[in-house]
């Protein structure tokens, strides 16, 4: 297992992995917004949390359909699923690896980009926590959705559309607990049910990934 | 003779080719009786005026969006534990069904919302539940669409409705701490008398009975509809191969 | 070159199929094959295309479930090579064999290298590979498996003659380890004393004659009568 994160982390980071690409997407998103709404600093101190949580599961939706389909397509999914580590821990394993080279990086830029869109000061904490506890819910839901959708042909739009709605209580969440931790209040309580709903996506869903990647190699 | 027997597609369309009219025709008494007597018979509302005759349409459509969401579960659940193929048809068939009568709960919604509230749209813990759950049942329609093989589809289907249901569960719950809102508590319960006069709540009653038939008689219609689709299917299969 | 390794111990290398049926997109499209292989043995599966080898094949290596009939034989025994490489163009030729040696748990990638010529392409990414020395590199996937039934689909495919007869050698010194082999191909390769199964009298037959069709359809039938 540790091979194949290994291999995952490897294939990322070489030539044509998508490495970076989600942060650099977070980027533009946080650049783009003071376009959009104008250059106040209040303003985008009031929206930043939100946008911030939003650009974030933007940029890693962005990679989703490569955790399965690039192995669905060269046929190395098919040998993963007849060697001898389960199909659930393969999921987890990648999506972990999915995780590393997407979510990670966000949790630790996420501070720089918090300082373009003028995040209060109390919030940095609430951001970094809230990202770090809540961005691999992101990416095992995620990898949730690209196994459904690993046969299909065009299935990066219906990946988004099967998705988004699964991100609802992970944002709600996630975005709360910077908001409060911004307006200096207790964020605790968000931040205990955003690791809840993270310990659960990452208890259930592997197997129900498992189950949809071995309907679709049938 | 054990309920499974219903299951086989032989069986299921004998049976609803005779059941049908039993379901269709109270279903729109029901509906018609129902409107009429809510629309016309009861007395305007001496706050809300006449909106609150949207009442009759809002809470039934509401109630069955949830249901079948419900029932495609149940259903789903059927298929992937006991691999009969007219539940995973009743499930793809009840989608667009759940879906319009979300889509209708959401307008009725908006019609009301906008002269008692003020406004078309709020972000309200249950208007955004709805919103939601429309969104659910949109990615599970596509999936059925997307997936050519009618097993492979079925069974995605269906692991995706198990984990949907959980999620949009969960969405419920966020949504409730993320904003509390202006929706009146809930209309529909035992201790009703203290929300709901009877002149409302009788015609409503019916109103209810009539979605739930109307549900029913919409579902199993689509269902032999599906049941025959998979049918030409097969045979071209079979025209091809020979 | 011969390759070094101890015979199998369990799980066993044979295989035994009987009264199979496999389905292509819910399709009926072989019925009542049945056969037996045992260590040291390869069956050699013929056929025109669009038969429904490769599907016999997957079957076999418990990638999709039998429409009908039993396999005998553990699944954990059973190495696959599909028509696809399976390859990282991005990783080396020893990355990606290494990656699935410690897949399988198996030891040193060195032999398998040596056996299908690839000691002097290993350092190279695999995407700059031509067709022929990738299919060599899937091959040699299977020697790092350490699995003693091997199942491949057409795994001669765009090997010139030198690259076909290390392929039979491996597949030779495979059988002698007390593996066994069953794949589709049209080239002879040589093999002692395997045996050829020809899919076409296996044909699904339509339900109408008596044909396995699925219990939906065959429900659907009676529906519609």
């Amino acid at each position: 297992m540790i091979a194949l994160l290994a291999r995952d982390l490897r294939l990322a980071v070489r030539a044509g992995g998508g490495f970076g690409l989600g942060l650099a997407f977070f980027l533009i998103v946080t650049a783009l917004v003071p376009f959009g709404v104008g250059p106040e600093g209040g303003t985008l101190a009031r929206i930043a949390p939100g946008i911030l949580w939003v650009g974030a599961l933007l940029a890693c939706l962005l990679s989703l359909d490569r955790i399965f389909a690039l192995d669905f397509e060269d046929g190395s999914l098919d040998l993963l699923a007849t060697a001898p580590i389960p199909l659930e821990a393969v999921v987890a394993v990648k999506s972990l690896a999915h995780w590393l080279t997407t979510g990670l990086p966000l949790v630790l830029a996420a501070p720089v980009f918090g300082l373009l869109l003028n995040l209060p000061g109390p919030g940095y904490g609430a951001l970094v926590a809230s990202l770090a506890v809540g961005t691999p819910a992101l990416s095992v839901i995620g990898a949730f959705g690209a196994a459904l959708t690993v046969g299909l042909k065009r299935g990066g739009l219906l990946l988004s559309l099967l998705v988004l709605p699964l991100y609802v209580p992970t944002l709600i969440f996630g975005a709360e607990a910077v908001r409060r931790g911004a307006g200096g209040l207790d964020f605790a309580t968000p931040l205990m049910l955003l690791a809840a709903i993270t310990a659960g996506a990452l208890a259930g869903l592997p197997f129900a990934a498992a189950a949809a990647i071995r309907v679709n190699l049938r | 003779m054990s309920i499974w027997d219903y299951a086989n597609p032989k069986k299921f369309m004998q049976t609803t080719d005779r059941l049908l009219p039993f379901v269709a025709v109270p279903a729109g008494l029901m509906l018609a009786a129902g409107l009429l007597w809510g629309f016309f018979l009861t007395p305007d509302d001496y706050r809300q005026g006449a909106t609150v005759k949207l009442l009759y349409i809002h809470v039934p459509s509401a109630m069955m969006a949830i249901n079948a969401w419900g029932m495609m579960l149940v259903a789903s659940l059927v298929w992937l534990i006991r691999r009969h193929h007219v539940s995973a048809l009743a499930a793809k068939a009840a989608a667009p069904v759940g879906l319009v009568m979300t889509l209708i709960a959401l307008v009725t919604g908006a019609i009301w919302g906008q002269p008692m509230w003020g406004t078309w749209w709020a972000w309200d813990p249950r208007l955004t539940s709805f919103l939601i759950l429309f969104l659910f049942y949109l990615g599970y329609i596509a999936l059925w669409e997307a997936v050519e093989n009618p097993d492979t589809a079925a069974d995605l289907t269906s692991v995706l409705c198990l984990v949907g249901s959980v999620f949009a569960l969960l969405s419920r719950y966020a949504v409730n701490f993320w904003n509390q809102g202006l929706h009146q508590g809930a209309s529909l319960s035992l201790d009703r008398e203290q929300n709901m006069a009877d002149v409302f709540w009788y015609p409503l009653l019916v109103c209810l009975a009539g979605f739930v038939l109307l549900f029913l008689t919409l579902v199993l219609l689509r269902t032999r509809t599906e049941i025959r689709l998979r049918r030409l299917k097969a045979l071209e299969a079979r025209e091809r191969m020979a | 070159m011969p390759l070094r390794m101890d015979r199998f111990s369990a799980p066993d290398a044979s295989l035994a199929v009987t009264g199979l049926a496999v389905a292509r997109a819910g399709i009926a499209v072989l019925e009542g094959v049945s056969f037996a292989l045992s260590p040291g043995q390869a069956l050699v599966i013929r056929g025109p295309n669009g038969i429904g080898k490769t599907t016999l094949l997957r079957t076999l290596s418990g990638l999709q479930p039998p429409l009908a009939g039993r396999i005998e034989g553990a699944a954990e025994a059973v190495a696959y090579a599909g028509h696809a490489d399976g390859l990282k163009a991005t990783l080396t030729v020893a990355e990606n064999l290494s990656f699935w040696a410690a897949i399988h748990g198996s030891a040193g990638i060195g032999p398998a290298l040596a056996a299908m010529n690839l000691t002097a392409l290993q350092g190279r990414p695999a995407g700059s590979l031509s067709a022929g020395q990738k299919r060599r590199l899937a091959l040699a996937r299977m020697l790092v498996s350490g699995r003693p039934v091997w199942v491949m689909d057409e795994p001669t495919v765009s090997l010139d003659a030198g690259s076909v007869a290390l392929f039979a050698d491996a597949v030779r010194a495979h059988l002698a380890r007390g593996g066994a082999a069953v794949m589709a191909t049209h080239i002879d390769l040589g093999l002692p004393g395997a045996a050829v199964l020809d899919l076409a009298p296996f044909r699904a037959r339509p339900p109408a004659e008596g044909g396995l069709a699925g219990r939906f359809d065959n429900g659907f039938d009676e529906a519609f009568a």
